[in-house]
């Protein structure tokens, strides 16, 4: 099972992710922005960082890098995408997802572990966990106060597309506390959070992020 | 203004020269003439007034930190020593390590989100300089009075900045100190450290070698920030008001850390392949420093073609370009065969890439500009023979009026519960997530202790689960009292500090920040620090690898504390097995190591009127080195452990209780107040099963080190004696502290 994961310029997470979709039990596969080739591989995360060092907007750049051609037009035909922090930023610039993230409510980075609910496990990437199982993964981010208009904010709400939730205090000023969503289709989904500094306890706060990288093989498996 | 080339500075032996601006003394202009049997050209008076500035050329501290090398045990751990960018030790397994510390004071004073951020990038491509993936960072800071508005002014631009930098290069940010003291109000002390790993054989060198082989600038563009901030920043003190110069603020370099973290991974690249002889990265003094020293370190002979450097602004003359202190630059020496595969990687990242020069069979370094030669130099003469001062000192005269401590002595369970409540909620023990919150500490996935814990711990190998722990520390007010013992102390207390993790300590950085060398009273402080860490160093048998001194540390005439923050790095054989802070129901709580009633240089006498008393702690190196074997031999039978220090027995508990949730009934005799309250150093509380009772007691008369059973864990609240204390009314105390006061 080939997973992609994208180098961007100025990525971070993106070799936490390989190494979390090789404890999952997938095939890590190393994609780079400049190419448009995706290696063929059956699902493609987008790494958390500052791509671009964030300058413009998050994610403004990196949705122009040629990669992004592919995998957008690849999600649009239901190819899993998963967007993790900055990628989640990257998806909403490219329009795969709607709404926007912008700064922190407090105005500044927060790095803590933070208490997250499932609250959709119809999507390939979350479909291991238990329908409102709480988590604790970290968050890590400057800009992840998610954003939207009244009218998209009821349509994620009313068609269960809203993926995570934080619980007890809202950490960043996010509407309805979402911390995760997806696009209608459930194929291409974006989470602040970080399910990748989450999948051993020596490492992280927990190991509850695993089951990300071991939904997506489930799911493909049953394809 | 006419290009002052060789030439004319040969036809014009008498030009007036603005040397005394650039901060050279009268001597240091006459030996310029001298070594160059001319005038210098203003380029090169440019390069020697950056380099034999204080900052670069450590003219006043060189004298004494030649004791490191002259003491140094030979270490077998040791790869690469003091004088390159950074020091190597290995590690075991074919892993090398580099880590070192610097400080970014001054212009973190100036401007506390820029100064910061550089302070990082700096430090960060100085590891990277040896060849080293960084894996973190800790910044060990220092502010004066937290209810100053000034420092309200300071700190949260200097932790953002810190944040921002480092958050953007993805290292993860694995401890360090925040310190209040009225002594740095006009001063803060921002030090940052890097470590770095690498295999053996990836190991870089600051060299130039190879007549014919290029010199390659890549990286950012050169810009006019920065032009002269190592002469005239890291060397002045701010508010002399005879000064009428004008403000310095544009003096300050600004950094762009997705440039620098594309730098890291375009250089990785590059290493990986082999593509450079040698490699020097652009810091204080930009090009000057590193032409000099890497023709300096290689055969002696280098061209450079000074307009070949892409700029930022085109209007900068040769001068500036020297000195220009723009970030994320990288200088490397490349053969010419290798060259065009350099050139792809760097097109890859996006980093401008140029031939500025090349090793020639001389031994002079020469720069043109537009065909004009404007600099003929000895590398040597720039880079490594800049002048040595031997400083007078004299012992200071405060020593004579020091007065002991006069605190209250807690007894009773009232007493002791409010004494907890005040130590705990006073902002050099308060809760720092504040501050931490806004540094990733998670970033690459293999940070195993971060802050509060004892020291940072961070996996270096997946598979075999080796890593190395890092801790700082210093104690600036032992040091006030005794700069000989307080040395030693801090050096002590990083080694218990990462050993209490489970770490064997094995080689040791040192950032000393101090005031004016030209003030004899500072400078027998700074003989004082440095004789005392060479001594301990040498009886651990530790090698210092490297470091970095900052002097003219000071508000006026009034210089700060002698702080000499030590750093020692340690190596964890199997990080699954270290020993966190947090304690678990049913435990018993031992505390090793004895208590005096010496309350000097106390967080308990600077609660009560800032005191700091009158006779530093006098370290003892024998018990500590049986200490730390202790430790390490211990570990299997430690379920939890935490160095004591700042705030005494009384911090140690509370962090541990807080640290999990979990309460602990406490029972102390004898000297109460001492027990709970003294910073008597060589102490650790650890938690263990009952089960290992029999095996503690041995281990304890083993080492000839003394441990008593002072209590069990469990419930909700800390019960000292007859004092209890809820976990939520201590957490309530401990937290909001720093947030109320900044945020």
């Amino acid at each position: 099972m080939r997973i992609g994961v994208v180098t961007f310029p100025g990525s971070l997470d993106d070799r936490s992710a390989l190494r979390a979709i090789e404890l999952g039990g997938g095939t890590p596969v190393p994609l780079f922005h400049g190419s448009n080739d995706l290696k063929e591989v059956q699902a493609v995360i987008l790494p958390g960082g500052f791509s671009y060092g964030d300058y413009l907007r998050c994610g403004a750049i990196s949705r122009f890098s040629p990669i992004m051609e592919s995998i957008i037009l690849a999600a649009e035909h239901g190819f899993p995408v998963l967007g993790i922090c900055n990628g989640f930023q990257i998806l909403c610039e490219s329009h795969l997802l709607p709404g926007a993230l912008t700064r922190n409510a407090d105005l500044h980075f927060i790095c803590a572990d933070q208490k997250v609910s499932v609250e959709n496990t119809n999507t390939p990437w979350t479909n291991n966990y238990k329908k409102g199982q709480e988590i604790v993964i970290p968050i890590k981010n400057g800009e992840g106060s998610f954003q939207c208009s009244d009218e998209t904010l009821k349509e994620l709400e009313d068609e269960g597309r809203v993926v995570l939730r934080y619980v007890g205090k809202n950490p960043n000023g996010s509407r309805n506390a979402i911390a995760g969503i997806s696009n209608k289709r459930g194929n291409v989904v974006g989470v602040m959070p970080h399910p990748e500094q989450a999948i051993e306890d020596l490492t992280g706060p927990s190991e509850d992020g695993l089951n990300f990288f071991t939904s997506i093989l489930k799911e493909m498996v049953g394809r | 203004m006419a290009l002052d080339t060789v030439k004319h500075a040969q036809e014009n032996p008498d030009a007036v020269q603005p040397y005394k601006e650039l901060g050279l003394k009268d001597d240091e202009y006459e030996s310029i003439k001298e070594i160059l049997g001319r005038r210098p050209t203003s380029s090169e008076l440019a390069m020697y007034s950056v380099m034999w500035s204080e900052h670069c050329s450590y003219k006043s501290s060189k004298i004494h930190l030649k004791q490191f090398g002259e003491k140094a045990v030979k270490s077998e751990a040791l790869l690469v020593g003091i004088g390159e960018n950074a020091g190597v030790v290995d590690v075991g397994q074919g892993y090398a390590v580099t880590f070192k510390i610097e400080s970014h004071n001054h212009p973190s004073y100036i401007e506390p989100y820029q100064g910061a951020a550089t302070g990082v990038g700096g430090i960060v491509r100085d590891i990277l300089t040896m060849g080293a993936r960084p894996i973190a960072i800790m910044d060990p800071l220092r502010f004066g009075d937290p209810e100053n508005p000034d420092t309200r002014r300071v700190l949260p631009g200097i932790v953002s900045g810190i944040g921002g930098y480092g958050n953007c290069l993805g290292l993860p940010n694995i401890g360090g100190e925040v310190v209040f003291d009225d002594t740095y109000q006009g001063n803060p002390l921002v030090n940052a450290l890097c470590v770095g790993v690498m295999k053996h054989a990836d190991i870089k060198l600051a060299t130039a070698h190879g007549v014919g082989n290029l010199v390659v600038l890549f990286g950012a563009k050169t810009g006019g920030d920065g032009i002269g901030g190592v002469s005239v920043l890291a060397s002045e003190t701010f508010s002399d008001s005879s000064s009428k110069k004008p403000t310095k603020r544009p003096a300050v370099q600004v950094g762009d850390p997705f440039a620098e973290k594309v730098l890291i991974e375009c250089s990785l690249e590059i290493f990986a392949e082999d593509l450079v002889v040698g490699i020097q990265d652009l810091g204080g003094a930009g090009l000057s420093c590193a032409t000099s020293e890497l023709a300096s370190a290689g055969s002696g002979g280098m061209d450079i073609r000074l307009e070949t450097v892409p700029l930022r602004d085109p209007s900068l003359s040769p001068e500036e370009i020297l000195m220009s202190e723009s970030q994320e630059r990288m200088c490397a020496i490349v053969e010419p065969s290798k060259l065009k595969r350099f050139m792809q990687i760097c097109r890859k990242w996006d980093v401008t890439a140029t031939v500025i020069g090349e090793v020639t069979t001389g031994t002079r370094l020469n720069i043109t500009f537009n065909g004009e030669l404007i600099v003929d130099v000895p590398p040597r003469t720039v880079a490594h023979d800049g002048p040595v001062y031997n400083r007078p000192i004299s012992v200071p005269k405060y020593l004579d009026t020091l007065k002991p401590v006069d605190v209250p002595l807690p007894s009773t369970g009232v007493e002791i519960k409010a004494a907890i409540l005040k130590l705990m909620s006073a902002p050099n023990m308060a809760d720092k997530t504040w501050v931490t919150n806004q540094y990733d500490r998670y970033v690459q996935g293999n940070t195993v202790l971060s802050q509060p814990e004892d020291s940072g711990v961070i996996r270096i190998d997946t598979q075999t689960n080796l890593g190395v722990a890092i801790s700082t520390d210093a104690n600036a007010r032992w040091s006030y009292l005794n700069p000989y013992e307080g040395a030693k102390l801090a050096l002590l207390e990083s080694c218990r500090n990462i050993a209490t993790n489970g770490a064997k300590p094995l080689a040791v950085t040192n950032c000393l920040n101090f005031g004016s060398p030209e003030d004899p009273e500072v400078m027998w402080q700074f003989s004082e620090t440095v004789r005392g860490l060479a001594d301990a160093c040498l009886e651990l048998g530790l090698p210092v690898t490297g470091g970095n001194v900052s002097f003219y540390n000071q508000t006026g005439s009034v210089a700060i504390l002698p702080t000499p923050v030590i750093g020692v790095l340690g190596v964890v054989e199997d990080v699954t097995k270290r020993t966190p802070m947090g304690i678990k129901p049913g435990q018993e709580i031992y505390v090793i190591g004895n208590v005096d009633d010496n309350f000097s240089g106390s967080e308990w006498a600077h609660i009560h009127g800032k005191q700091i008393g009158d006779r530093s702690p006098v370290a003892d190196l024998d018990m500590e080195k049986r200490l730390v074997l202790m430790l390490l031999e211990g570990q299997p039978i430690f379920e939890a452990a935490h160095d004591i220090s700042n705030g005494g027995f009384a911090a140690s508990i509370s962090e541990m209780v807080l640290r999990t949730n979990v309460g602990a009934t406490i029972t102390l005799e004898g000297n109460v107040a001492a027990e709970l309250l003294a910073e008597t150093p060589g102490r650790v509380v650890i938690a263990i099963n009952e089960s290992n009772t029999n095996a503690i007691v041995t281990l304890a008369g083993k080492y000839q080190i003394p441990v008593k059973n002072v209590g069990v864990t469990g419930g909700d609240s800390l019960t000292i004696n007859d004092g209890a204390l809820s976990i939520d009314e201590l957490r309530g105390a401990h937290t909001g502290v720093l947030e109320a006061l900044f945020g």
